[in-house]
């Protein structure tokens, strides 16, 4: 049962092979056993997810039922789940129960899904390493000695460690693609507004965009059918017709032009990791794709742009947490600045503090201009190149991260370290564009993954071309070793 | 760009974040770090570029003035640390 997809699933519920409650009742005790290792839920809803799947198994029992109608799924830590702490992974809001529901949260709830539990994160989405959380790192379930990857790092090791078969993430910088590259797992992050931002916890709010985490392109496409479309609450949520993402996932890709940026492919990558993508290309080649070298030469650009831009944006988003209406409060403060001072000193942890600084710092009266608006600048020239490169191109390919996992501890000392691990899957974030991590290969036993670019809204696009590499490889179905049956 | 402790003092205090004094050190280190990084941005000719806020390029989308929400005071501040007759309570600014 935990090594099936969501779509596996959904023929199982639906032809009465077990009920909602069963498969609810399997993961949450799968979690039970098992979530001691990675430590990827920071809450479990035991009770709220066997009364969504009693529901569920009355709406299959009267033909009121979808497609989800009764999955279980988790969310990450990031969304508002009304009568759920709400934790952001920070001592923060550590006390924070929602009185209200994130978007994507309504819409799963609309659709039938059961919420097995909250994931951990990086701290406000902070990080790559899953290390900044409030509630402790996340251990990647292929070895736990080695980081998940993050911020979605909690989602991605629960998918991959098979305690939930999809989960919720949310992408800044990479936080879907790089964790779900570490784990094995597959990850999209759409075009910026393809899905609506109301309820989910801001970080750097022109960057911030939810997506799916997966065992398949497929499942990711049943999520996404579920998470897209315009929200009247998020004014930056976009008014475009959402298709059908599961349409189009078996076109053959004859013809399909792949664009390799050299500069995705020379010396920051692991050579290692380089043959498997290497590899990857090949079997694309097979597919009838063909290969057509491409540049993008403001890559290195993009880390030390996006460290000025969502810093700013994080600066000032996090304001709103004062110690006033919600969330931590210090004890006994002497006048209103101790309050604000204390209550954020001691409610944030270092990495969380850091950018805040950083983003002030760069807003502050007479930097602005040399920071800000030149990073703002810079971000236009790293979209145009993605917007020349696309007019020849029809998807553009790459590693998802320069290294596969590395070792708890290993980076946490140097912030800037962590940050480059970032390198090519932060520029689409500055761009807008949609972005795919597939599992391609292995590095010493751990999974690396292929990064699928396209162009805004092509959603449909990448999830096809992943489902077509998926058909012809089983690197999404490979397991970690361990992972015994309950 | 190398910051010095009382920029990271005055920082510390723009954004209301109250740093242990051992601390200062390491953020003094961490921040200039960060600030060497994003340095390069300096060498980068952006002549007449314009500067990008929004991957769409998309503007404040508007909706009709009307009333949407409901009074959900009570439940809202449920969640406040201090509440006294509908006011949130702080520390007393006015003497």
């Amino acid at each position: 049962m935990f090594e099936k997809t969501l779509a596996e699933l959904a023929k199982g519920l639906q032809q009465g092979e077990y009920s909602s409650v069963e498969l609810t009742q399997a993961y949450l005790q799968r979690i039970k056993q098992q979530d001691s290792r990675y430590n990827s839920f920071i809450t479990v809803c035991e009770e709220r997810a066997i009364a969504q799947a009693k529901a569920a198994d009355q709406a299959i029992a009267t033909g009121n039922a979808g497609i989800f109608t009764g999955l279980p799924i988790a969310h990450k830590d990031i969304f508002c789940t009304e009568g759920v702490r709400t934790s952001c992974a920070s001592k923060m809001l550590d006390n924070f129960i929602s009185p209200y529901n994130a978007t994507v949260v309504e819409r799963f709830n609309q659709a039938g899904a059961v919420t097995l539990g909250k994931t951990n994160m990086d701290e406000f989405a902070m990080g790559s390493s899953n290390e900044t959380s409030f509630y402790g790192p996340v251990r990647n379930p292929w070895n736990t000695d080695y980081v998940p990857g993050g911020s979605s790092g909690g989602s991605a090791a629960a998918v991959a460690g098979r305690l939930t078969p999809a989960a919720t993430g949310t992408d800044t910088g990479g936080s879907i693609r790089q964790p779900a590259a570490l784990c094995g797992i597959t990850g999209l992050k759409p075009t910026y507004g393809r899905i609506s931002r109301y309820g989910m916890i801001a970080f750097a709010s022109s960057l911030d965009q939810a997506g799916p985490m997966t065992r398949s392109a497929e499942d990711a496409a049943m999520m996404m059918n579920v998470m897209a479309g315009l929200d009247p609450r998020d004014s930056t949520s976009v008014d475009r017709e959402v298709p059908d993402y599961c349409a189009e996932l078996n076109t053959p890709l004859q013809g399909l032009r792949i664009g390799l940026p050299k500069e995705f492919f020379i010396d920051q990558a692991n050579p290692e990791l380089a043959k498997q993508t290497e590899a990857a290309l090949k079997e694309f080649e097979k597919l009838g794709a063909t290969l057509h070298e491409i540049s993008l030469p403001n890559t290195g650009l993009s880390v030390p742009a996006y460290y000025i831009i969502a810093p700013a944006e994080a600066s000032s988003n996090l304001s709103r947490f004062d110690g006033v209406r919600y969330g931590y409060r210090c004890e006994n403060p002497v006048d209103l600045e101790d309050m604000y001072k204390r209550s954020r000193g001691e409610g944030f942890g270092a990495e969380v503090k850091r950018r805040i600084m950083i983003g002030t710092y760069a807003l502050s009266a007479g930097y602005y201009d040399a920071y800000y608006n030149k990073a703002l600048q810079v971000r236009r020239l790293i979209q145009n190149d993605f917007t020349a490169a696309l007019q020849e191109v029809d998807v553009i390919m790459g590693p998802t991260t320069p290294h596969p996992a590395f070792k708890l501890g290993e980076k946490t000392s140097d912030p800037v370290a962590m940050y480059m691990e970032d390198i090519f899957t932060i520029s689409l974030n500055l761009a807008g564009l949609p972005g795919m991590s597939i599992p391609c290969g292995k590095v010493n036993g751990m999974p690396v993954g292929l990064q699928i670019i396209g162009n805004y809204f092509a959603e449909q696009k990448l999830l096809n071309v992943a489902h077509q590499f998926q058909l012809a490889t089983d690197w999404h179905q490979q397991s970690p070793d361990g992972l015994s049956e309950v | 760009m190398s910051l010095d402790r009382s920029d990271v003092e005055k920082i510390a205090h723009l954004a209301r974040l109250q740093i242990a004094e051992q601390d200062i050190p390491q953020y003094t280190e961490n921040l200039t770090n960060i600030l060497q990084l994003v340095d390069q941005l300096q060498a980068v000719n952006t002549t007449g570029v314009e500067p990008m806020a929004h991957p769409l390029d998309a503007v404040q989308r508007l909706r009709a003035d009307d009333v949407t929400e409901l009074d959900q005071r009570t439940q809202l501040q449920a969640h406040a640390p201090a509440v006294e007759e509908g006011l949130f309570l702080v520390p007393r600014v006015i003497e």
